[in-house]
């Protein structure tokens, strides 16, 4: 399969700080790969790097071979991005932000189809500010596919979801896989990185500790992905 | 059944443009506080200097009130559309995140300029389409016929690209908070010290060479000469350019998508 993220010990620093320190991974196209780890770990800025939000100190990022800085209006229609919170202005409609956005693409998705598997048809008339936190991260996710990308990077795409909601999403991150789109997840819900991924890489303090199936992982389900995360992220205690 | 396979692409660069400039536009005129700026405020000066006598008492111009009030009041006009709004509602787009979630889509760059240009450039069609007309009704007599015209449009086309690259510069330096702050200052100061109601002539001899070299009083001072003396005021237009040229060169240095 080839190679959609090529990381090399990548460096970003804000200030003396290096929020991503030397950290190299890849992922592979038509997969689902989900980034874990602990608040500060650096996942964020790693995959805000992979956007072409943020500029390496060091080190080299190449998403579907191209520079998410140098290359940036090559790649920008490549990907999808659903952003963690915002992203919209506080006046727009929901309906009337899908639209635009798919108006920048060439071959963008069905709206109507989309606003029916999202279930955002009865808040479509609805300003952005006055949506629920649920209905905004269905319209962060439709905004991030409605251009049929080859990459979706998905930012916690299931906080603020009821159960039946997160299912549904979850139904719908495995149909984008099954029809060849690579995503990227970076996730706190150890659960859903252990239903959806096909590779889970752990970080902590700005590096990957840790990378596998959840099954090699998780030891063949011995164990839960929860309890691996958290023996590989706990503090380590001094014994005297 | 609806297939999510990859079919990645950016439409035309004219489409996009197109949806922006539209997005921009219908935010903009469901925005009270934008329309107050761009239309009641210049139009409520231009009624007061107009309708109630206090242009005579106003030191203008040298013409008669109303026409030297109309190429001020549409200076003034240009200053709140291409600046103070621009400045405060892109401010605000970064704050939402908008800046964000666009860098992340086809739209470029260049794309989003020219759409926030565009939309720019509608308002200024509505506010002269509403203030010329009641400059008419005021019985406002430009002279110049075909100069005046091309005169008006050159300036406020170098106008807006200065105000334009002013207030995208301070939206990607400041908070949003403190452009909104900044932005309203700005007009304001400009308003009273920036040569745009009243002549440099007019200012104490000591601070006319200063306010002289203002964007604003290049702006202001070109929309007079090409209504009130009928001639194509390439030095104001030439000053105006010039501050677009070193404002879009540091919007260009300082501009982020995040």
């Amino acid at each position: 399969m080839p190679v959609a993220v090529e990381i090399e010990n990548l460096v970003v620093r804000y200030g003396e700080k290096a929020a991503v320190d030397g950290l190299s991974l890849t992922v592979t196209g038509g997969t689902v790969t989900s980034v874990l780890g602990p608040n500060g770990a650096g996942k964020t800025t790693t995959v805000e790097t992979c956007e072409g939000f943020r500029r390496p100190d060091s080190g080299s990022v190449r998403v579907l071979g191209l520079d998410p800085i140098a290359d940036h209006d090559e790649l920008m229609p490549r990907i999808g991005v659903m952003l963690q919170d915002g992203g919209a202005w506080s006046g727009v409609r929901a309906l009337e932000m899908l639209r635009y956005v798919a108006t920048l693409h060439s071959h963008p998705l069905d709206i109507n189809t989309l606003v029916d598997r999202l279930d955002l048809g009865t808040c479509g008339r609805t300003p952005y500010r006055r949506l629920s936190g649920g209905q905004k991260q269905r319209l962060s996710l439709a905004l991030a596919i409605v251009g049929r990308p080859e990459i979706a990077f998905l930012d916690e795409p299931t906080t603020g979801l009821d159960p039946l909601g997160r299912r549904e999403i979850w139904q719908l991150i495995r149909d984008l896989r099954d029809d060849g789109v690579t995503v990227v997840l970076t996730t706190h819900a150890m659960d859903e990185a252990e239903q959806l991924s096909d590779q889970v890489h752990v970080m902590s303090a700005g590096k990957v500790i840790a990378s596998g199936t959840p099954d090699a992982l998780t030891e063949h389900h011995t164990k839960s992905l929860e309890d691996v995360f958290l023996e590989l992220t706990a503090p380590k205690r001094e014994i005297s | 059944m609806t297939t999510y396979a990859p079919q990645p692409g950016s439409a035309p660069f004219s489409r996009k443009v197109l949806a922006h400039t539209r997005m921009e536009f219908k935010l903009l005129i469901r925005n009270g506080e934008q329309l107050l700026l761009a239309l009641v405020i210049p139009l409520g000066l231009l009624l007061l200097l107009g309708a109630t006598g206090l242009g005579n008492r106003l030191p203008l111009g040298d013409a008669r009130p109303i026409d030297d009030a109309v190429p001020r009041v549409l200076a003034l006009a240009v200053l709140s559309s291409s600046f103070t709004s621009l400045a405060i509602a892109t401010g605000f787009e970064r704050r939402y995140g908008v800046i964000k979630r666009l860098g992340a889509s086809p739209l470029s760059r260049g794309g989003l300029l020219a759409g926030k240009i565009g939309a720019v450039l509608i308002v200024q069609v509505i506010q002269f389409a509403v203030l010329v007309g009641a400059g008419f009704a005021l019985g406002w007599k430009p002279v110049g016929g075909a100069q005046a015209v091309v005169g008006v449009v050159l300036t406020v086309l170098c106008g807006t690209a200065a105000f334009a690259s002013l207030g995208l510069l301070m939206a990607g330096v400041l908070r949003a908070e403190a452009t909104l702050a900044a932005a309203n200052l700005i007009y304001l100061l400009l308003l009273v010290g920036g040569a745009v109601m009243t002549p440099v002539d007019e200012y104490p001899e000591g601070m006319q060479s200063v306010v002289r070299l203002l964007p604003s009083a290049a702006l202001a001072t070109g929309l007079s000469h090409s209504t009130v003396d009928g001639i194509i005021p390439w030095a104001a237009a030439l000053s105006l350019a010039l501050w677009a040229g070193v404002l879009g060169y540091l919007v260009s240095r300082t501009f982020r998508w995040d």
